[in-house]
């Protein structure tokens, strides 16, 4: 298939799409070799190092970490996922109408995006997710990331769209019968895929970036064991002094797998959208 | 009798800049009726701010006037109701100057003649609409199987061009705006796509207003031509007449910039005064004045009316006074109608 | 008299996944000192390329595939990539197509046409470099306010003076004006080309004009070469090939352009340009040539014949001496 010889031409893209099934595979698959209940406290003796019962260890809660990293990468990408896309989607429609229509409306969303962007967002996040503290879930947390995630995207697709709004094929549309949301659904969403795209790839990961921060200060869901909250918790129980590297190891190398994942997709994105960037032959 | 598309005394004024606001007059009071009796095929010339392109989409109902009315059938447009605006798109169509940035580059090219077909029910099924496009392109000198289902990057200017004519065919409008049809698209293929021009208007009875900067042209597929001059009318009238007799100084500068090919025809003796490009000199008097050749005192002072010298033509010159003046609606009596 | 400039057999092809794009294929052609060759053909016949390969500027997948590119006697293929640096804008100039957008949005004249003097080492004081360009400036007939301002500032012919003007900064020998005045209104062409001729005379360059109208070819060359699908077709003097066009391509191509003469009758070239993508041997123009006879569809490509002084033609029709 033409996709596949594509891939070959294109590493970045094909490097990118390869960590991030690979982490896929191990998200879901994962579960059926280490039961996610045993992602939680007490479940297994405490502290024991990688062996071929416990091939992850375990930590000193008593969690198999095998089990942790599994449930970890999956409640942690989707909290990534969840509040890139509702970010995303909330600016795009934003950015969309107010781009298309302009006058009044315009006017008031840009004042709002704009007044909303000069709040310092961690702080935000910090106050919201103390306040949250018992009662926080993987779920809210996407949530909360997501109210600070719209402005920017509504920002930049207004741009795209102010851009490609006034080009002929645009007038060539209305001159052919096509009505404003015609307009806007069939020949100006389109162009904007490979922008949204990457947007796409953009929101999520700040996402996830976002989240860890927060958690492995302690402003997650407690009883989840998602990446952030292991970091946390490796800290609180002073992992480095006493040693238990595994502990350490693990959820950093994995974290750092999903960033890699992230980033080459977005490179190989962008030299897709970008043919000049393309490697000549 | 009441014309398709009229512009009744129009002016068009941009505003630009946020602190320092500037005025630029596109368009100063322009009249021009386009009827249906006869389709006519009038050329609309002048250099890049002469305000023939905002002529163009004010036609197309694509910008309002600041002041003036555009009358579509006698309404006025911008009352129109929705319905009405909807057999005003059907009427009145236009072909632009970019043969690439008409076509959405995520769609083949095949969208630009389906969406129209769709959106004004002129087909009734897959079957006749496929017929109709092939018709249309065959009409234009194109062969469909080469060139339906590609991409536009994958077609060549000439063939692209040639495919928004063949749209204008198949929509059989009662006019065209052609802006600039021919300039992005090679000297060699011009001519074909010119002869697409002259046979939607001869045998299908289409007004077209070709508007253009290239007098070559015009006076090839034109009976009428109006030129204009920063937003004012120079001259107009009989294409003929105009071009092989121009009157109106500009319109001789026009005329003597004409690239022919004959290399025993250098360009004209018209010497074109150059520096006075600088800056936009706001003037009271006739526009024209500062790089005119015959500038007179009196040129400088007001702007010259239109003077009819002849049943076919008019010219707004001081050079041409003792002629009977015309008010700017009547310009169209010495334009074939 | 040796030719200020000489190609010789220059062959450029941009290697592809689907094969070579023979853009230049063997062409050969001489510019004498003071004279203004045109080169002109249908867009995609080459003739950009063609450009290009002369100032060495040809990048990957493209590669000067064979040739020699004379400058005053040095082969311009052969220098070294700092050498052919220091020849760019001293000894050869370029005026690019759409020349008016390649100018810097945010950089004040000025400092454009410096940069290319600064880049040849020319050491002058801050206040000599202004003199300099105010010269220059004058020299294009803008006013040397543009100085100060910024490309978006001016009109699109200013631009293309602005752009002329960095050509003739260092006094080259050779300026290539790749379509300089495609974007232009016909006054405005006008005047362009008045002020290249003006400037060329006075300053004794060479000039090579490409372009596809045949109609400013006539008002502005001495010395015409058509091209058509990479190769070289026709060469003459403009008056003789325009009074007697030769090869049916160039003849086409005069007759399919609007005079004051006749009105109202139109002639297009049938069919369309070839793609250049694998380029067989023998005569590409032969499908949609009126003239084609059998001879015509050998394998064989018609080779430049000089069939009277300085007049060459490549078509099988004049393959047996007339």
């Amino acid at each position: 298939m033409r996709f596949f010889r594509y891939l070959r031409r294109n590493k970045r893209l094909a490097a990118g799409i390869f960590i991030l099934t690979f982490l896929f595979l191990f998200a879901t698959l994962g579960r059926l070799i280490a039961p996610p209940e045993r992602a939680y406290p007490l479940a297994v003796p405490p502290n024991k190092p990688p062996s071929p019962e416990y091939p992850f260890g375990t930590d000193s809660q008593g969690r198999d970490l095998l089990a942790t990293i599994v449930m970890g990468t999956y409640l942690t990408v989707r909290i990534g996922v969840l509040a890139g896309v509702i970010g995303l989607a909330v600016g795009t429609f934003l950015g969309f109408i107010s781009a298309y229509y302009g006058g009044v409306l315009d006017t008031i969303i840009r004042w709002v995006v704009d007044v909303l962007l000069t709040v310092p967002g961690l702080l935000v996040l910090v106050v919201i997710a103390a306040m949250l503290q018992r009662t926080l879930k993987p779920t809210s947390l996407s949530l909360i990331l997501a109210l600070l995630a719209w402005m920017g995207p509504t920002r930049t697709i207004r741009s795209q769209v102010l851009s490609l709004r006034e080009r002929a094929f645009v007038r060539v549309a209305k001159l052919s019968g096509e009505n404003n949301l015609e307009i806007i659904f069939k020949e100006l969403f389109p162009n904007l895929l490979p922008y949204l795209g990457a947007s796409l790839v953009g929101s999520v990961t700040g996402a996830i970036f976002a989240s860890l921060g927060l958690e492995q200060l302690g402003l997650g869901a407690m009883r989840e064991p998602t990446l952030g909250m292991t970091i946390y918790w490796v800290q609180y129980y002073g992992a480095f002094v006493r040693g238990l590297w595994w502990w350490i190891l693990e959820p950093v190398a994995v974290i750092v797998l999903i960033f890699m994942g992230l980033f080459f997709l977005s490179a190989g994105l962008d030299e897709f959208a970008n043919p000049r960037v393309r490697r000549v032959v | 009798m009441t014309a398709l598309l009229e512009l009744r005394e129009v002016t068009k004024i941009y505003v630009s800049g946020l602190v320092k606001k500037r005025t630029t007059v596109a368009l100063d009071r322009i009249s021009l009726a386009i009827g249906t009796e006869t389709p006519t095929i009038t050329a609309i010339a002048g250099e890049s701010g002469s305000g023939k392109t905002t002529m163009g989409m004010l036609f197309l109902g694509f910008l309002p006037p600041t002041s003036g009315e555009i009358l579509y059938k006698g309404k006025d447009l911008w009352t129109c109701s929705k319905e009405e605006w909807r057999v005003f798109r059907r009427e009145v169509q236009a072909i632009f100057q970019d043969p690439f940035e008409v076509y959405n580059p995520f769609y083949k090219v095949d969208h630009v003649l389906t969406v129209p077909i769709v959106k004004f029910r002129l087909a009734n099924s897959k079957q006749a609409q496929r017929e109709m496009i092939e018709k249309a392109l065959i009409d234009v000198g194109l062969r469909p199987e080469e060139t339906l289902g590609r991409y536009p990057h994958q077609l060549s200017g000439g063939q692209r061009q040639r495919i928004t004519v063949a749209r204008a065919l198949l929509l059989q409008p009662k006019l065209i705006i052609a802006d600039e049809p021919v300039s992005m698209v090679d000297a060699s293929l011009r001519a074909t796509i010119l002869q697409s021009l002259r046979k939607l208007n001869k045998e299908l009875g289409i007004s077209i207003l070709y508007i253009t900067h290239d007098l070559a042209t015009a006076y090839h597929i034109c009976e009428n031509i109006m030129v204009l001059y920063q937003g004012s009318v120079a001259e107009a009238g009989d294409v003929d007449a105009v071009i092989k007799d121009p009157q109106h100084p500009y319109t001789r500068l026009l005329v003597g910039s004409i690239a022919w090919p004959d290399p025993k025809r250098k360009w004209g003796q018209e010497i074109a005064e150059y520096r006075g490009e600088m800056l936009a000199q706001k003037t009271t008097g006739c526009k024209f004045a500062p790089r005119c050749p015959r500038a007179m005192p009196i040129c400088r002072e007001s702007p010259p009316p239109l003077y009819q010298t002849n049943e076919t033509r008019a010219t707004a010159c001081y050079l041409y006074e003792g002629n009977p003046t015309l008010e700017g609606r009547e310009i169209s009596r010495v334009l074939r109608q | 008299m040796e030719p200020i400039l000489s190609v010789r057999d220059l062959s450029v092809y941009y290697y592809t996944e689907k094969g070579p794009v023979k853009a230049v294929d063997h062409v050969s052609l001489d510019l004498q000192q003071g004279m203004r060759l045109g080169l002109v053909g249908e867009s995609g016949c080459g003739k950009s390329t063609m450009a290009m390969a002369l100032m060495r500027l040809i990048r990957p997948p493209g590669r000067i595939v064979h040739g020699e590119v004379l400058l005053d006697g040095v082969d311009l293929v052969k220098l070294s990539d700092e050498e052919m640096r220091r020849t760019r804008l001293s000894k050869i100039a370029l005026i690019p197509q759409g020349a008016m957008n390649s100018l810097n949005p945010v950089v004040r004249i000025q400092e454009q046409i410096v940069d290319g003097l600064l880049d040849h080492d020319v050491v002058l004081s801050k206040s000599e470099m202004e003199a300099r360009v105010k010269e220059l400036l004058e020299s294009v007939e803008l006013d040397p306010r543009v100085a100060t301002m910024y490309p978006h500032e001016l009109s699109g012919g200013m631009k293309q003076r602005v752009c002329v003007a960095i050509a003739i900064s260092m006094h080259p020998k050779v300026i290539i004006a790749d379509e300089p005045t495609s974007a232009l209104d016909v006054v405005v062409q006008r005047q362009v080309m008045e002020t290249i001729r003006r400037l060329q005379q006075e300053l004794g360059l060479s000039i090579i004009l490409i372009g596809h109208d045949m109609g400013l070819m006539a008002q502005s060359v001495d010395y015409l070469a058509v091209m058509y699908a990479g190769r070289l077709v026709e060469i003459g003097n403009v008056e003789d090939i325009f009074l007697q066009p030769l090869h049916p391509y160039t003849q086409l191509l005069i007759s399919t352009l609007p005079t004051l003469e006749v009105k109202g009758v139109f002639r297009g070239i049938p069919g369309i340009t070839p793609t250049l993508l694998n380029a067989p041997e023998g005569c590409l123009f032969q499908p949609r040539c009126p003239k084609a006879i059998d001879a015509c569809l050998i394998p064989k490509t018609p080779v430049l014949k000089e069939v009277s002084f300085s007049r060459w033609v490549a078509c099988h029709l004049y393959e047996d001496n007339r």
